[in-house]
């Protein structure tokens, strides 16, 4: 089977984020990136995929800069075929919805059985772009999975978390799929696939797009600022015994902080 | 934090895979292995399917392929977690399979390469014998030939990564006239060779989880052509090991120290007195500076050492300086880490008690500081008469 993984680069977690001077944007000096924890999962389950029928390809697809060719190489090193960059600076800083434009108008031509995408990506979180990418393939989507299993071989049978509980969707190929927390546990690369990493392709390709549709140009939405979060206020501490602490602290959580 | 090294991005993605593996596998269980002084088989032998224990070497003798840098930042990352794994790569890497892959024939490599490249069994080195410890020339083991297998009589002590070696490079006197380094050569013994047997574990201060033991030769047979390099050559064969060797023990102090650090600056901004954290305090920010700045210096040197050694160039002092800076800067690192941690670090409930006690074998395991000041002295004298 031929696996897409739509995979971005994003800053580390853990990575101290700084905003840019033009106030709208982060301050990539000294930002460590990665690749998208959610996409991960969907580069860690295109392996398991691939690895249970003894055959296939998985193509790591990414819609960045030049530098992002590091954040490929490291899902190369986790055993990814080879790399995708769309890296026209024409078709950069657009919204989720342009993304997913540029994704689908690349897919369509490398014609996988199946795409996975992250649910979301931990930088802008706005969990647009796996579900638009289905609808402009015009192909049916399931997300949020943390289970997939092939029955038939043929057919998806796909755990999804729903509030509450969970849901099994089958759905027939060409899909798209997005990957929830709990799907896998992604693999370490090996040395050895670090050192392959070097040896296997990663192409710069430019989809023919509607130039008006994608990239800023044809962004529907605009960062106007960032901030950065409000300083946090100080805790409250709470004294005394159990029983008396704990009606006071059940109360406050209602009448002040409002999320009971 | 460590940014300005000019890593390639292929040391970087081999630090960042050993640094993730270490802080999710390795660190959680650290205290425990400590306190049982047990060798950890299961996190050994998942490193060993990652391919660490042939990470330096090249791919066709059964390595990864990866150069001396990308080994030592393995070396670091893991020491920077648990020391006892550190040193159970540095010993293997560095002094187990370096004189192999160095000096061994082509059939010996063929032999041994891939499975301890592989991590199958480990192999250990065993120099130090108990006369014969900084005066490495002062070896007594022997090997006298009969027919066609050497028979070798003698014992050697704190062997790492012994009990579970396959293959052992020894060193032996197989000239009893010749006067002290010129008649020792080196072998190559198969841990089950008849005659061999393994002495005594130690029951150590720090590094508690690596394997420590004495080896005992009584009538030990091997086949002739078990010879690493020229008969007599033992000398100068285990004199460039450890010129490699020590830059592993400088990535070995290196990490213990940054992982002291680590938990001293985290303690240092969550601990409160006086209604303040403690890392306001002028006189702990002193203390994380020289912390940091020294082990910054360390790594300078302990990489352009490795660098040195990749680049093919004369690197004798230079490990010798790394080896001695680190383990220094290391001490000091673990000491003041305890400090910052109050009566707290003191205790088993903080991790820094344990870099401590690890720390300390770097200024004596191959070679101690007073060797490597001897070593560093006498390469720059000879520059100046040069
Ligand atoms: C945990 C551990 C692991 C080890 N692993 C290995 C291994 O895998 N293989 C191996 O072969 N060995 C190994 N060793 C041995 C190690 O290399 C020796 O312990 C070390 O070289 C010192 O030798 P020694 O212990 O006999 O001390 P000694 O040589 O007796 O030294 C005692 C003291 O005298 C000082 N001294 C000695 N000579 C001089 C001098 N000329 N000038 C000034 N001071 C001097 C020393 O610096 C030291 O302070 C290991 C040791 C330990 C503790």
């Amino acid at each position: 089977m031929k696996i897409v993984v739509c995979m971005k680069p994003v800053p580390s977690s853990e990575a101290r984020i700084n905003i840019a001077s033009d106030g709208r944007s982060i301050d990539p000096t000294d930002v460590e990136m990665v690749a998208n924890p959610y996409d991960e999962y969907a580069v860690e389950e295109a392996l398991r995929i691939k690895e249970a029928r003894g055959e296939g390809e998985v193509i790591v697809l990414t819609v960045a800069a030049e530098a992002a060719r590091s954040e490929i190489r490291k899902c190369l090193a986790m055993g990814v075929d080879r790399g995708v960059i769309v890296q026209d600076p024409a078709l950069l800083g657009g919204d989720g919805i342009g993304t997913a434009r540029v994704l689908a108008a690349v897919i369509r031509e490398l014609e996988p059985e199946l795409v996975l995408c992250g649910k979301l990506s931990i930088d802008v979180e706005s969990d647009v772009v796996g579900i638009a990418l289905a609808e402009y393939l015009d192909w049916p989507h399931v997300s949020l999975a943390t289970k997939i299993e092939w029955p038939d071989g043929k057919m998806a049978k796909v755990q999804r978390e729903i509030e509450g509980g969970a849901e099994i969707v089958e759905v027939s190929l060409p899909a798209v799929v997005t990957a929830e927390k709990g799907l896998n546990e992604p693999r370490y690369a090996s040395l050895k696939g670090i050192m392959a990493a070097k040896r296997k392709p990663i192409e710069a390709v430019t989809p023919s797009v509607d130039a008006g549709q994608v990239g800023a140009a044809g962004a529907g939405v605009e960062i106007v600022a960032m901030n950065p979060p409000p300083a946090r206020g100080g805790g409250k501490k709470f004294e005394g015994e159990i029983e008396e602490v704990v009606p006071q602290v059940v109360e406050l959580l209602k009448s002040e902080a409002k999320i009971l | 934090m460590m940014t300005n090294l000019d890593l390639t991005e292929e040391q970087q993605a081999i630090r960042d895979t050993v640094r993730r593996y270490a802080r999710e596998k390795i660190a959680p269980r650290a205290a425990e292995l400590d306190a049982s002084a047990e060798f950890p088989r299961e996190t050994v032998k998942e490193l060993a399917e990652m391919g660490i224990f042939g990470i330096g070497f090249p791919e066709d003798e059964g390595g990864m392929g990866g150069d001396t840098l990308s080994y030592i930042l393995a070396v670091e990352e893991l020491s920077r977690v648990d020391g006892s794994h550190g040193i159970t790569l540095a010993a293997h890497c560095s002094l187990g399979v370096w004189p192999i892959y160095a000096f061994g024939t082509p059939e010996q490599k063929a032999k041994y390469m891939p499975k301890i490249c592989a991590g199958e069994y480990l192999s250990s080195f065993g120099l130090t014998e108990p006369e014969a410890g900084s005066d490495a020339g002062g070896t007594r083991t022997t090997a006298v030939l009969d027919g066609d297998q050497w028979v070798i009589n003698g014992s050697k002590q704190f062997i790492t990564n012994a009990t579970h070696a396959g293959v052992l490079v020894i060193t032996a006197r197989t000239d009893l006239e010749a006067k002290r380094s010129h008649g020792i050569s080196a072998f190559l013994l198969e841990t089950d060779a008849p005659g061999f047997s393994l002495g005594k574990k130690e029951d150590k201060l720090g590094l508690r989880a690596s394997d420590t033991r004495a080896l005992v030769f009584e009538d030990c047979r091997i086949p002739k052509d078990a010879l690493l390099g020229e008969e007599g050559h033992g000398f100068p064969i285990f004199m460039k090991t450890l010129d490699g060797g020590r830059i592993s023990i400088a990535a070995l102090a290196l990490g213990i120290g940054q992982g002291a650090l680590d938990e001293a600056a985290t303690y240092s901004m969550e601990r409160k007195q006086f209604g303040r954290r403690i890392c306001d305090f002028q006189m702990i920010q002193t203390y994380l500076a020289d912390m940091h700045t020294e082990l910054t210096a360390a790594r300078h040197l302990t990489y352009h050492a490795a660098r040195l050694k990749d680049a093919g160039r004369r690197h004798v002092i230079e490990s010798a300086m790394a080896k001695y800076f680190a383990s220094t800067a290391a001490m000091k690192a673990t000491c003041l880490a305890i400090q910052i941690h109050g009566g707290y670090g003191y205790t088993k409930d903080y991790p820094v008690e344990r870099y401590f006690r690890d720390a300390k074998l770097c200024e004596i395991g191959e070679g101690t500081s007073e060797i490597q000041r001897i070593v560093i002295a006498r390469e720059l004298l000879k520059m100046h008469a040069d």
